[in-house]
């Protein structure tokens, strides 16, 4: 050992230990910095007790001074001691993301739809809150751009609409949702029958298919036994008030007839179509969305399908 | 004698149970309070213990690990009210043994998804996320279209009575649950009858889409549906809740 080292030593507290012979532990005061550190985070501790909510007392506790938020709830103002929920509602009212969208927020809920749509600078807003909104509550049924998924969730980006593509109608559609009902017919309908009309179904949009069947699948259509024309019409070209899909137009949302190249195929999907039935839910979005936010929905969605 | 530091640091067990002692402090003047504190849980109506389905979808979510991606706590800040809508209270969870909050998010909260979407979408993303979802990487669940074991039902029940959930038993207790739940929840939280609304309720939901079936689909959909709705943010104000912080 240096002799330093030794001198060192026998200027400052050791343990007493000794391990062989001369190894030894010093045992030194805390350093001054920690020590002051230490002294600092107990004032501070104080402070924060006098300020902010801390001490419980009985069934209450101390709510801190100093430190109260005001906020705005049904025209009344309130204040209530510092807590995250109060900081919430005035983060909601007056932050700056909410004074920013605020003033658009406003303008929107005040203009009708003519007047958002030839907006362009109204436009350039509800894309970009709509984004969000429709990736958040829309983008797992109808997929981020709207495609859908076949069988299961219709397409938003085409310009056929079962429920309507008016600005008011898709509102309608997302405030109160949508039931898409339609029977199944495996019990009216033995397989020859199904063949029957589902090819009269098909001939509607120009396949082609062999005429006895369709002229056979006519009468089942039009016929009291199949009742399609209650809800499709007799010409096949659907019922807005019923959603239900337009026959004529070749263009499909369950049955996957696009899917299909040969004819037998085609005819194979509308038929399970017929024999199951339908019964698919578009939820409701009043209560969980806010009225100005159906509002840049349905405009958002109208734009999406090119709208009508 | 006098009181040296010394004695405690060389000494091994004396150290390590003084220190559990001056750590256990820090947790108790935090957790304590709140048992007794008035603001702790808020005034809310419509807060009932799970039925025997949704009970069995919760034991199945557990199972699963469904938690170790979804959280179930929305907190209290603008993006998360404008993503999940209003923010978790202490009361939606006060029946919850062990509570969902979670702490990781690989897929969004849950705390609000019943009524968000259609049955039909829930069994169709729970059976494969991809075929609903092509950019999900939530696994697939195919097997939860087994049939559900139900038998012991009623002990799941008598166990979560014992930590203080309010499943009746005695013709008392099923009357304080009437007063307190209304008839139609009151009935659906009695042990003694619990198998049968719990196959009731399937029926009548039909959540997996096929009646003919019980399935272990039926009880997590069930419960995925109920999540987030039993309070009706409507009747209260935006002030409201703020008054119990
Ligand atoms: C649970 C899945 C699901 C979610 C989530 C969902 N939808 Fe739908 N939506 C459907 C289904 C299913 C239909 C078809 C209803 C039918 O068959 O009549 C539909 C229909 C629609 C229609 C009518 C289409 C037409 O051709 O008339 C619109 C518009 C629409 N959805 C918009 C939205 C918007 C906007 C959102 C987000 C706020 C949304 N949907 C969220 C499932 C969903
Ligand atoms: C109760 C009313 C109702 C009756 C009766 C009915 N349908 Fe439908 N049908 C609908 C509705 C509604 C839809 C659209 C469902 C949806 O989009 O969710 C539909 C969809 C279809 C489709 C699928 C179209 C597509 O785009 O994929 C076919 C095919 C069809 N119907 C054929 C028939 C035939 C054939 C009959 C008679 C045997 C019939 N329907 C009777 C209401 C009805
Ligand atoms: C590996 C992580 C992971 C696990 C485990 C997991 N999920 Fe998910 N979940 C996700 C992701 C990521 C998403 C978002 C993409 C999607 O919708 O599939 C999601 C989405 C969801 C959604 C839709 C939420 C919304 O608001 O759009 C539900 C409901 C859901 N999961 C339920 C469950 C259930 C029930 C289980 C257990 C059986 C489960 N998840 C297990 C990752 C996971």
């Amino acid at each position: 050992m240096s002799e330093a080292k030794t001198k060192q030593q026998g200027a400052v507290q050791t343990t007493g230990h000794a391990w062989d012979g001369d190894i030894q532990e010093f045992n030194n005061p805390l350093p001054r910095w920690w020590l002051w550190g230490f002294y600092a985070s107990v004032v501070f501790a104080v402070l924060y007790w006098v300020v902010y909510p801390a001490w419980p007392i009985g069934k209450g506790y101390t709510t801190g001074l100093f430190n109260n938020i005001t906020y705005t709830v049904n025209g009344e103002e309130r204040s209530r001691h510092w807590n995250t929920r109060s900081l919430l509602i005035k983060d909601m009212q007056e932050g700056d993301e909410a004074l920013k969208t605020k003033e658009y927020m406003q303008k929107v809920a005040a203009a009708d739809y003519q007047q958002i749509l030839a907006d362009p600078d109204m436009m350039a807003f509800v894309r970009s809150v709509t984004k969000g909104l429709f990736g958040d509550n829309c983008a797992a049924c109808h997929g981020s751009g709207g495609a859908g998924v076949m069988g299961l969730f219709p397409n938003l980006a085409d310009d056929d609409w079962l429920w309507g593509g008016s600005v008011e109608d898709i509102q309608a559609t997302l405030t109160h949702g949508r039931v898409g009902y339609m029977p199944g017919f495996a019990r009216t309908f033995n397989d020859e029958q199904l063949d029957d009309v589902a090819s009269f179904v098909l001939s509607l949009s120009g396949h082609d298919v062999p005429a006895d069947k369709v002229a056979r699948g006519k009468q089942l259509f039009t016929g009291e036994g199949g009742g399609c024309y209650y809800c499709h019409t007799a010409a096949g070209t659907g019922l807005k008030s019923q959603g239900s899909a337009n026959l004529t137009d070749n263009i499909w949302t369950i049955a996957d007839v696009q899917g299909q190249t040969e004819i037998a195929g085609k005819v194979d999907a509308v038929k399970n179509v017929i024999r199951n039935g339908v019964n698919r839910v578009m939820p409701t979005w009043q209560g969980r969305l806010d009225e100005n936010q159906i509002k840049l929905l349905s405009v958002y969605v109208h734009e999406l399908g090119g709208g009508q | 004698m006098k009181f040296k530091h010394e004695s405690i640091e060389i000494n091994a067990g004396l150290l390590i149970a003084l220190t559990m002692v001056v750590i256990s402090i820090g947790g108790l003047v935090e957790i304590v309070p709140l048992y007794y504190i008035n603001d702790t849980v808020e005034q809310v109506d419509g807060v009932r213990p799970y039925t025997p389905l949704e009970l069995r979808g919760r034991d199945i979510y557990q199972r699963e690990g469904c938690y170790l991606c979804h959280s179930q706590m929305i907190r209290p800040f603008r993006d998360e009210m404008l993503r999940y809508g209003h923010y978790s209270l202490a009361a939606e969870s006060q029946y919850d043994h062990p509570f969902q909050w979670g702490s990781k998010r690989t897929g969004p909260d849950l705390a609000r998804v019943g009524k968000k979407y259609s049955n039909e979408w829930h069994v169709a993303h729970l059976t494969d996320p991809r075929a609903v979802v092509p950019e999900s990487i939530m696994p697939g669940y195919p097997w939860l279209m087994e049939p559900l074991q139900y038998a012991d039902v009623a002990d799941r029940m008598r166990a979560l009575k014992f930590t203080g959930v309010p499943y009746s038993e005695t013709q008392q207790e099923y009357d304080a649950n009437v007063a307190k739940f209304g008839q139609d929840a009151a009935d659906k939280l009695n042990i003694l009858r619990a198998e049968r609304h719990l196959v009731q309720q399937a029926q009548a939901g039909n959540y997996d889409g096929d009646r003919s079936r019980l399935t272990e689909m039926d009880a997590l959909v069930a419960y995925l549906q109920m999540l987030g709705t039993m309070v009706d943010f409507s009747k209260y104000d935006e002030g409201y809740f703020a008054e119990f912080r």
